[in-house]
């Protein structure tokens, strides 16, 4: 017992040994307990009994039995399912990567010093703090087949003769969700890598103007080199949310036209919540693992944060 | 304009302008679209981007003939419960891992952090067969036992580093006079670290008023749902679109949150920075 200070091989301060609660590894034990029993309960369990769920035929109200895979064999046979295999990686990327190239724009746009910063800085975080679904509903009416305020805007000034149906033809509707996606995510690649460049140390830029450097070599040499790590760890995250999005796409147009915008995510909603098929919506998310998988394995190389 | 005026107008003004119109926009749609009368939005002949007549019969088309009010009251009752429970044991899971430093509290840390890039549509539909099998079908209290899961894991690590500013001398000094861990955790942590547990209040908080996904899935009932799910499944009837009453319910449900959030913009951008720093 008197050894309590030391036992966890931490070579801090001796606490006085006065009772059991004192002993580190149970104090610690005692203070997580209650985040352990939630996150254990709730999402460890949930998250093994979902890959449980895609090998059972479970439908809603049934418990179902193990059928190995033939939830997935029947995915791999099904059009839909590639077809949205294809959506959710194209979502993502260009999804992805104009949050990323926008987000850093408007970063380094408000880096500079002007008056009513902090106001501006509050308002572009806007998007991003109203609910999701509630902006998807401003989105839908802005890009309504008839009412559409863009269109009138366009066929007013002469762009266009004919006006354009936003979210009735495929290709149009995927642009336009990835267009919604851009907007929401644009704050948070903003708000974030602020916090980077104001880090960056200004006698660097003074002193690559000396040797007259253009104002991208700076950028390339300096800004992104330091910036990197919190870029690498801003844009997984973005990546992880955008590939299992759900909310703005399932308001918009439910996935439609013809599929045309279905992700895993409303998919997977479709076919297990709508449809009652749980096991085959457990086997569509199941395709969003490797995606987390491979966004933990990047964000822990640069957490270097010592906990 | 002199050559360098320009240059600041095509590096500064003229995308700051852009971004603004872009990010403002759907907010600024919101509420021309609320408070026009019905002939008027369906006009193609006006300027759609001006109030030619206001009106608030949308407003009042929201506020009565939907339980508009109740969906309010029934997203705050689960933000708050959410946030208290989330608070609550983010406080003690990080006050354990950062300061007690047990055997095993780094690896802790990092699990704990982990657990916050597992998205929802990964979870959802295990946790309805849960929910289903504990009876909390159809029930706020699901949601406000549910959300937690994605609170406590950011929560819990905004506080740690919150925890790691504070100087360990503090603590040894008590311990010296014979406090007990539990008293410094009350005494000492919390009072000094007020401005990092409002942060991450701020953060549950909108968090929690903003999810859909849990909401939708496991509310059937009308007046138990939340604002975002709710306005969808009672104002779009078939091929109906109320849009008046639907924009007004959109901005409404969006005030609540926008008002915290301009109160305490501070703490949530040093929310998000404190999250990703280093």
């Amino acid at each position: 017992m008197s050894r309590a200070g030391i036992e966890s091989g931490w070579g801090g301060l001796k606490t006085p040994s006065v009772g059991l609660l004192q002993r580190k590894g149970v104090l610690g034990f005692v203070f997580t307990l209650p985040a352990d029993i939630i996150l254990l309960l709730l999402l460890a369990y949930p998250f093994v009994l979902g890959i449980w769920l895609s090998f059972t035929n479970t439908i809603i109200g049934r418990s179902g039995s193990f059928v190995g895979f033939s939830n997935y064999i029947e995915l791999f046979h099904s059009d839909v399912f590639w077809l949205t295999a294809f959506n959710t990686v194209f979502y993502t990327c260009v999804a992805v990567f104009f949050k990323l190239m926008l987000g850093l724009g408007l970063a380094i746009v408000l880096n500079q010093d002007f008056k009513g910063k902090g106001l501006v800085r509050a308002i572009v975080l806007l998007p991003w703090i109203v609910p999701t679904a509630l902006s998807a509903i401003a989105f839908w009416w802005i890009f309504d087949s008839n009412f559409s305020c863009i269109n009138w805007f366009l066929l007013r000034i002469g762009l266009l003769k004919t006006p354009i149906d936003f979210l009735g033809n495929t290709i149009n509707a995927r642009l336009t969700v990835i267009l919604v996606n851009i907007w929401r995510g644009i704050p948070f690649f903003t708000i974030g890598l602020m916090a980077g460049l104001q880090t960056i140390n200004q006698s660097l830029y003074e002193a690559a103007d000396i040797d007259g450097a253009t104002p991208w070599v700076k950028f390339k040499s300096i800004t992104l080199p330091l910036i990197m790590p919190l870029l690498a760890v801003i844009t997984t995250f973005s990546i992880i949310w955008t590939f299992a999005d759900f909310q703005l796409i399932w308001v918009m147009t439910r996935g439609g036209p013809d599929n045309a915008t279905h992700i895993f995510g409303t998919l997977s909603f479709q076919r297990a919540i709508a449809g009652g098929h749980l096991g085959e919506g457990a086997a569509i998310s199941a395709f969003i693992f490797p995606v987390l998988f491979i966004s933990v394995l990047i964000t822990s190389k640069y957490l270097k944060r010592e906990t | 304009m002199t050559q360098k005026g320009w240059g600041k107008f095509f590096r500064f003004y003229l995308p700051l302008v852009l971004f603004l119109v872009f990010l403002l926009f759907p907010f600024y749609w919101m509420f021309v679209t609320t408070f026009k009368s019905d002939p008027e939005l369906y006009n193609l002949k006006l300027n759609p981007f001006l109030i030619h007549t206001w009106s608030l019969l949308n407003v009042k088309h929201l506020f009565t003939q939907t339980p508009f009010l109740r969906w309010l009251y029934n997203t705050f009752f689960v933000a708050i419960t959410s946030t208290v429970i989330s608070l609550s044991a983010s406080l003690l899971a990080a006050y354990g891992i950062q300061r007690i430093r047990f055997r095993g509290s780094n690896l802790m840390g990092i699990g704990i952090f982990f657990c916050y890039l597992v998205p929802p549509t990964i979870l959802f539909i295990p946790l309805a067969t849960m929910v289903f099998k504990l009876h909390l079908w159809d029930s706020l209290w699901a949601l406000s036992l549910i959300y937690p899961t994605f609170l406590i894991p950011f929560c819990t690590w905004l506080l740690m580093g919150y925890f790691n500013s504070i100087p360990k001398e503090l603590e040894e000094c008590a311990m010296m006079d014979g406090a007990s861990r539990l008293w410094i955790f009350w005494r000492v942590i919390i009072p000094l670290s007020l401005p990092g547990i409002l942060s991450a209040g701020i953060f549950a908080f909108t968090l929690s008023w903003n999810e859909y996904l849990y909401a939708l899935t496991f509310i059937s009932t009308s007046l138990r749902k939340t604002v975002s799910v709710g306005l969808v499944t009672e104002l779009v009837r078939g091929d109906v679109y109320h849009w008046g009453p639907l924009m007004a319910g959109a901005l409404f449900g969006s005030v609540p949150v926008a008002l915290v959030y301009s109160f305490f913009v501070e703490y949530y951008v040093a929310g998000i920075t404190g999250a990703l720093k280093e």
